[in-house]
């Protein structure tokens, strides 16, 4: 396979999945800021913050309100992570990769991409903006789905799902430090229930709270939340479930020594998480090295595969 | 309400579904009947589908627009044009010997030159020919074919003969639409594939495929052939996908490729450098290699044509190929199939006069208001003139441009080509003017499809059929049984 196909085929896959836990985090957090109580103080900006765009956010808008948060995260051409930026990337990757894709694939990417530019402004104004979101989410499903039903697991399907799963993974380390980033600010005003409303809402942003209620079968706490989401082993969202499928992807391409042991490793590390107080500094450090080492991974994977300079003998 | 098509009339042109009295050819008698049993409420709901069909298989072209490059869908007409089986066989002949000539003549160009020696085309115009490359000179590539896939231009005059218009060397395109269009009208009009014995089309790509496997310069079981592409946003981009995906050859852009210290080709893949065997190109001579041409192309190899020249990869088209379809040189093929073939032509070339020649460019001056001048290097339709419709003021240009430059122009009578009915508006039928590319493969063994790509413009009196200016297409039956 063309190392040029195999990265557009990655890129895709991980601009599809930005595309959706965009829509879902902003969905999830319109339904949040319904239930905390009034005097918390948690803004739309975390949002920014969490994707490490505050610098991007204040050259474009003068105020962090919601209106500009939901825009920029959204619909602004200026930021590369908006959901229309990922989507028009999604596109263009697509576009170029038809003959190793389903036939129906390019259609659907056109059709959802078609959908979100001329209903955008649902999804910015507040009355419409759940039904706009769960269509994008939808969209994104559907998708998904066409790919797992219809693709020959060959190196073709192992690069989507290689970009897909490191986008989750990053976007799992995000949302717990976005959370563990809340407790602190706030600690000593912070109340039982507050907490919970806030790792409820990390779970479904994640859409992983039915999967932890069966799972854990306890009431929502930080601890519980932050274990489930980093090392469950069969939810499909979570960082080790993530992590894996990366390796079992890797051992079915070519040239992976390197590759395999850099994830082994990365797997092995694991963080004591018995009770909240484990969720401090040293925890905010370490999901902070999670998204360092999955960075080095892209790297690693670039070097490998993408851009092939040598000749190999 | 049925149409009517006793008011049909293509006057002074050969109509190729019609004969002169409203009476269907044999080849197009169930057709007619078909289409004259619709109404105008049932021809829209056809052309609808075909427009949904098109849209949901994204046959789509590229226009380049000062806003930018425009994915535009593929402007199709429902009505079939027809052909009998048996004069499609004659022309396939005549297609056939014309390509087998044409090799043997860019061969001799690039080899001991014996045509120019024997005095049957002059020195000069090979020289002064854009599309000469002395750095092909001394080269035999496989089976001693040059042009491999070869897009000829056919028309039909007045007096129902089929005429060569042009023969495109470089790098054809169309084929693509010619097989989509079939698929669509399989879709649009299904109950006349039972009716009639339409000769199937779709064996195309494997042809190529084989053609391209033949020039391996490797004697392996799965020589690595490859399309490549100057890229996404190339007008026929739709067609390079469309022909890798079709042929299971990889899709590449210049980028991908390298030549290596051993002047082998490879391409970059996952699992490191593999080697190319066969690369159907689809760039132009200039842009396929900054080492040896065009020094700032970006879409091309370095070193590509160290690899070709050492005879490790093999190009098709071969570089240099375009030599022989110059405008000039074109004027000159009837009597190449004489000299090379010891045959007549089975196809007849549309009369043309060479300017360099000073006789018959004193005949072009004086009428020039009659004709249509043409350089002998543009393609597309660029920098053309056309006589009858052209100012005072053009004539007087064109005069000027052609005793300047005597060599870069040939005229030709203003044609008149046939006509074919074509829905124009919401069930309404009109004649409209055709033209006929067939595609030739050409390596160990000959192949023509059957039929080609029709196009037509679809403007009321235009003859300009190209898609970029409005011109649309039909699908193309070549129809078994009757003789007309």
């Amino acid at each position: 396979m063309l190392s040029k196909v195999a990265e557009k085929l990655y890129w895709a896959a991980r601009y599809m999945e930005r595309v959706e836990s965009t829509a879902r985090l902003v969905s999830v957090y319109d339904n949040l800021l319904f239930d905390l109580p009034k005097e918390f103080d948690i803004t739309w900006f975390n949002l920014v913050t969490i994707n490490r765009a505050e610098e991007l956010f204040d050259k474009r808008y003068q105020n962090r309100d919601e209106r500009n948060v939901v825009k920029f995260l959204l619909a602004d051409d200026s930021n590369p992570s908006s959901m229309l930026s990922a989507l028009e990337m999604v596109r263009e990757n697509v576009r170029t990769t038809r003959d190793v894709l389903p036939h129906d694939l390019w259609e659907m990417v056109n059709e959802l991409h078609i959908f979100a530019t001329e209903n955008i402004k649902q999804g910015i104004n507040r009355s419409a903006r759940q039904k706009f979101l769960d269509q994008m989410v939808k969209g994104c499903q559907q998708i998904n789905g066409l790919l797992m039903g219809t693709m020959s697991r060959d190196p073709s399907w192992h690069f989507l799902r290689l970009g897909r799963n490191i986008e989750r993974a990053d976007m799992v380390t995000r949302l717990l430090d976005a959370g563990t980033a809340v407790r602190i600010l706030s600690e000593a005003e912070i109340h039982m229930k507050v907490s919970q409303v806030i790792w409820g809402n990390v779970l479904r942003s994640n859409s992983a709270e039915l999967s932890y209620r069966r799972t854990v079968r306890k009431a929502v706490n930080n601890c519980d939340v932050a274990t489930f989401l980093l090392y469950d082993p069969h939810f499909p969202r979570s960082f080790y479930f993530c992590l894996d499928s990366m390796l079992g992807t890797a051992k079915k391409l070519p040239n992976n020594k390197g590759l395999v042991e850099k994830i082994n490793r990365i797997l092995d590390q694991r963080y004591a998480l018995d009770s909240s107080e484990s969720l401090d500094k040293g925890f905010r450090d370490h999901l902070n090295q999670l998204q360092l080492d999955l960075a080095d991974l892209h790297l690693h994977f670039n070097q490998t595969w993408f851009s092939l300079q040598q000749k190999d003998t | 309400m049925s149409l009517k098509w006793d008011e049909y009339k293509s006057s002074g042109h050969f109509d190729e579904l019609l004969q002169s009295k409203g009476l269907p050819r044999a080849s197009a008698q169930h057709l007619i009947e078909h289409l004259q049993s619709l109404d105008a409420v049932e021809l829209e709901s056809c052309r609808e589908m075909a427009e949904a069909t098109i849209k949901q298989m994204g046959v789509s072209f590229t226009v380049y627009t000062e806003k930018g490059n425009i994915d535009r869908a593929w402007p199709f007409d429902i009505v079939p044009r027809t052909i009998s089986a048996s004069q499609w066989e004659q022309t396939a002949a005549g297609l056939t010997q014309r390509l087998k000539a044409l090799n043997l003549f860019i061969g001799d160009l690039y080899g001991k030159q014996e045509i120019i020696k024997e005095g049957i085309i002059p020195e000069h115009i090979i020289r002064d020919s854009k599309n000469f490359r002395p750095e092909c000179v001394g080269i035999k590539p496989a089976h001693g074919v040059w042009a491999h896939i070869c897009g000829t231009d056919l028309v039909r005059d007045a007096d129902g003969e089929f005429y060569v218009l042009e023969d495109n060397l470089r790098v054809p395109s169309g084929v693509a639409y010619m097989l989509e269009n079939r698929a669509i009208t399989k879709r649009v009009l299904p109950e006349l594939f039972q009716k009639d014995d339409i000769k199937p089309i779709g064996d195309y790509p494997s042809r190529l495929f084989d053609t391209l496997v033949s020039l391996s310069p490797r004697a392996i079981k799965q020589p690595e052939i490859v399309v490549l592409t100057p890229g996404i946003f190339n007008s026929a981009y739709f067609e390079h996908a469309y022909l890798a995906q079709q042929m299971g050859a990889e899709l590449v852009e210049g980028s991908d490729l390298v030549v290596g210290d051993d002047d082998c080709v490879y391409m970059r893949t996952i699992a490191g450098l593999e080697r190319v065997d066969v690369i159907y190109r689809r760039i132009d001579d200039l842009f396929l290699d900054p080492e040896v041409f065009h020094k700032d192309s970006v879409v091309g190899v370095p070193g590509i044509m160290r690899a070709w020249r050492a005879g490790n990869v093999a190009l098709a088209n071969a570089p240099g190929a375009g030599v022989a379809d110059d405008k000039v040189v074109y004027a000159y093929v009837p009597d190449i199939i004489r000299y090379y073939l010891n045959e007549e032509p089975l196809i007849q070339n549309v009369k043309t006069f060479i300017c360099d020649d000073p006789d018959q460019r004193q005949y072009v001056v004086d009428h020039i208001d009659e004709l249509v001048v043409k350089p002998a290097n543009e393609s597309g339709g660029y920098g053309m003139l056309i006589g009858p419709h052209a100012s005072k003021a053009e004539h007087k240009k064109f005069i000027k441009l052609i005793n300047e430059n005597p060599r870069n122009y040939i005229a030709q009578p203003t044609l008149s080509l046939s006509t074919a009915p074509t829905l124009v508006g919401k069930g309404q039928i009109e004649p409209r003017h055709i033209d006929l590319r067939p595609f030739i493969l050409q390596a160990k063994e000959s192949y023509v499809t059957t039929g080609g790509l029709t196009r037509v413009a679809m403007t009321k009196g235009s003859l300009v059929v190209n898609s970029s200016q409005g011109g649309g297409s039909k699908d193309t039956w070549i129809v078994n049984g009757e003789s007309s």
